[in-house]
């Protein structure tokens, strides 16, 4: 090496040295803080629907609101892993419920006792989340094309198993009710479920963060090329993301056994676009390697706020699904222009 | 004749064939990498340079063809494989994710895990470890100026992302280090500073192959220039005993190697 002498700038160092206006700086915040625009969200909406309705921020419902959105934020828990890596998962709301039908139907049917009938059911979201990686990773098939495909499967295998009857809390019993407990700090209704997902996440964020596994993820979802490259395997990586997925949403399901009180086919198969709105407005790009873990959960706040929110507000219910689907384009195009970043 | 010339190549190639549907990337190409020397790999485009990297370093599957590292028959099923083996590779296109920082970018699929209960257990990355070490070897090999390892790859320009390829590649190469286009996204300053990390990497005794269109930069570093034409080799010439008119003739078929 030679000695160092001092160079004059090149014309590349002096572009990346220029003043930006305050829209480029807010566009450069945004893409290092994921989780910022989903925050500013959550404030402004929280705001606006205190004001339409004085019931809103009452702590009863925000109470509420967290209830209502812990489902949400354990399928979004799932659905944020699987973005990243650059995939997508359309099918999480069916696989949520058939596995509370593995666990309802193994403890009130066969009779196996509560706590296998859980590790039964998180088995079953594996092998579900099995069959998507499997077909995304070795068929190379799209997978907003093989996830729609599950879902109809999924959907249809849920209303074979259920008969459309649902399974009452009371021949389900301890631990899988566990769930539905709850306790209270300062007013505020916590529920077991709630611990539960507030724990995935911990647990999933280390993962994602602090292990090669999630390294490799984001690796994936940012350049598969490369990280083949790089010698990453890249298809056993997309298989284990889709199978972590459902076992993620099995541990979703238990949530939603405990926030509905039973087992029901119904519930839950609006969250497959309400997970995808959730994590993108949490600041989870569509075309994977960037996102934010937290930003899942602030996300999925927002958009239950929003349902709640323009329900207390007396908008029927019509409008609060046109509201979720503008929602939805609006996280898409802020996520395309915040991925316009250059250095 | 010098004494590398005896030597048994460190890694050798013979009658590579790689096609991809109708369109023949190698057609039967032989390659020889000597013991510490810098060779070249030239020719123009569509002269198979690209395909016959890929095969060498385990990115593509030769049709056909065998492969030798050190005397010992190889196959490389993927770039893992090379890798293992010794074979580091900078790409052309920049193999670099730019979502991720650059420690990450560097310790890519060779993540260090803590010493401990932490490691074994909770599989936890030795992330500061790993950004040290990034940085020494960043710093050692004086190319770029970068300080943070926790910054992000698409905040840097071209050329510092090919500083940490490049960085990733020298701070691991075991056997040979494969270096495609390195300096074609970079600034006077920057090659210069890539052609004299070249240089002491050979000088440490690490062999080295430089794919370039870059004559005057082929010609001041190679030790011998591997001429490629129509997925072959046609040549193998030294800067010592031809000229760049030459290489270039011969690389375009305007003239064709004469016995020396």
């Amino acid at each position: 090496m030679t000695a160092p002498h001092v160079q004059p700038r090149t014309a590349s160092e002096e572009f990346a040295a220029r003043q930006r206006h305050i829209g480029q700086r807010i566009q450069h915040f945004v893409h290092g803080h994921p989780w910022s625009s989903p925050l500013a969200i959550l404030i402004v909406s929280v705001v606006l629907f205190s004001l339409l309705s004085p019931r809103f921020a009452a702590a009863g419902n925000l109470s509420l609101v967290t209830q209502q959105a812990t489902v949400l934020a354990a399928v979004s828990a799932g659905q944020v892993l699987v973005l990243l890596s650059g995939g997508v998962d359309l099918s999480v709301g069916a696989v949520t419920v058939l596995t509370t039908f593995v666990v309802g139907k193994l403890a009130a049917d066969v009779g196996v006792p509560g706590i296998l009938a859980l590790v039964a059911g998180l088995a079953a979201g594996a092998a579900l989340g099995a069959v998507n990686g499997f077909l995304v990773a070795f068929f190379r098939l799209n997978p907003f094309i093989v996830t729609l495909g599950t879902l109809s499967i999924f959907t249809a295998l849920v209303t074979l198993v259920s008969q459309g009857k649902v399974i009452d809390s009371t021949e389900l019993g301890w631990p899988i009710m566990l769930t539905a407990d709850s306790f209270q700090i300062a007013g505020f209704t916590v529920t077991v479920g709630m611990v539960v997902v507030a724990l995935l996440y911990v647990v999933l964020g280390y993962v994602l963060r602090q292990t090669a596994w999630g390294r490799h993820v984001f690796a994936v979802g940012d350049d598969a090329e490369v990280a083949r490259l790089l010698a990453i395997r890249v298809r056993r990586v997309r298989i284990s993301v889709y199978v972590v997925a459902g076992v993620i949403m099995a541990i979703a399901g238990w949530v939603l056994i405990g926030r509905n009180g039973a087992v029901t086919p119904q519930t839950a198969l609006a969250i497959n676009l309400d997970s995808i709105t959730a994590v993108v407005i949490g600041g989870t790009g569509l075309a994977g390697g960037r996102g934010s873990i937290v930003g899942a959960v602030l996300g999925s706040l927002v958009v239950t706020v929003f349902r709640n929110g323009l329900f207390l507000a007396g908008v029927p219910a019509l409008y609060q699904d046109l509201s979720v689907g503008a929602l939805i384009i609006v996280a898409v195009g802020l996520d395309m222009w915040i991925r316009k970043v250059r250095a | 004749m010098r004494v590398q010339d005896v030597l048994p190549p460190v890694l050798a190639a013979r009658g590579l064939v790689k096609t991809y549907g109708r369109i023949v990337g190698l057609d039967g190409a032989d390659f020889d990498l000597l013991p510490g020397e810098i060779l070249a790999v030239i020719g123009d485009n569509g002269a198979g340079k690209s395909t016959l990297i890929k095969c060498l370093t385990g990115a593509e599957r030769p049709d056909s063809g065998t492969l030798e590292l050190a005397g010992e028959r190889v196959e490389f099923r993927g770039p893992q494989d090379a890798r293992a083996a010794g074979i580091e590779t900078v790409y052309q296109s920049l193999a670099v994710a730019p979502a991720l920082d650059i420690g990450t970018n560097i310790f890519l699929g060779r993540e260090r895990r803590m010493k401990g209960l932490l490691g074994t257990v909770f599989r936890k990355l030795d992330i500061n470890g790993m950004n040290r070490d990034a940085a020494s070897k960043m710093d050692a090999l004086g190319i770029g100026t970068l300080q943070n390892m926790s910054q992000s790859v698409d905040t840097l320009s071209g050329g510092q992302r090919q500083a940490v390829s490049v960085a990733r590649a020298a701070a691991f190469a075991q056997k040979v280090i494969f270096l495609d286009e390195p300096t074609a996204a970079l600034g006077v300053k920057e090659s210069n500073s890539v052609l004299d990390l070249i240089l002491r990497l050979r000088d440490n005794g690490l062999p080295v192959v430089l794919i370039s269109h870059n004559m005057p930069q082929v010609f001041q570093v190679a030790d011998r220039i591997h001429i490629q034409r129509l997925g072959k080799r046609v040549a193998v010439v030294t800067p010592q005993t031809h000229s760049m008119t030459d290489a270039v003739a011969i690389m375009t078929g305007a003239a064709t190697l004469t016995a020396t």
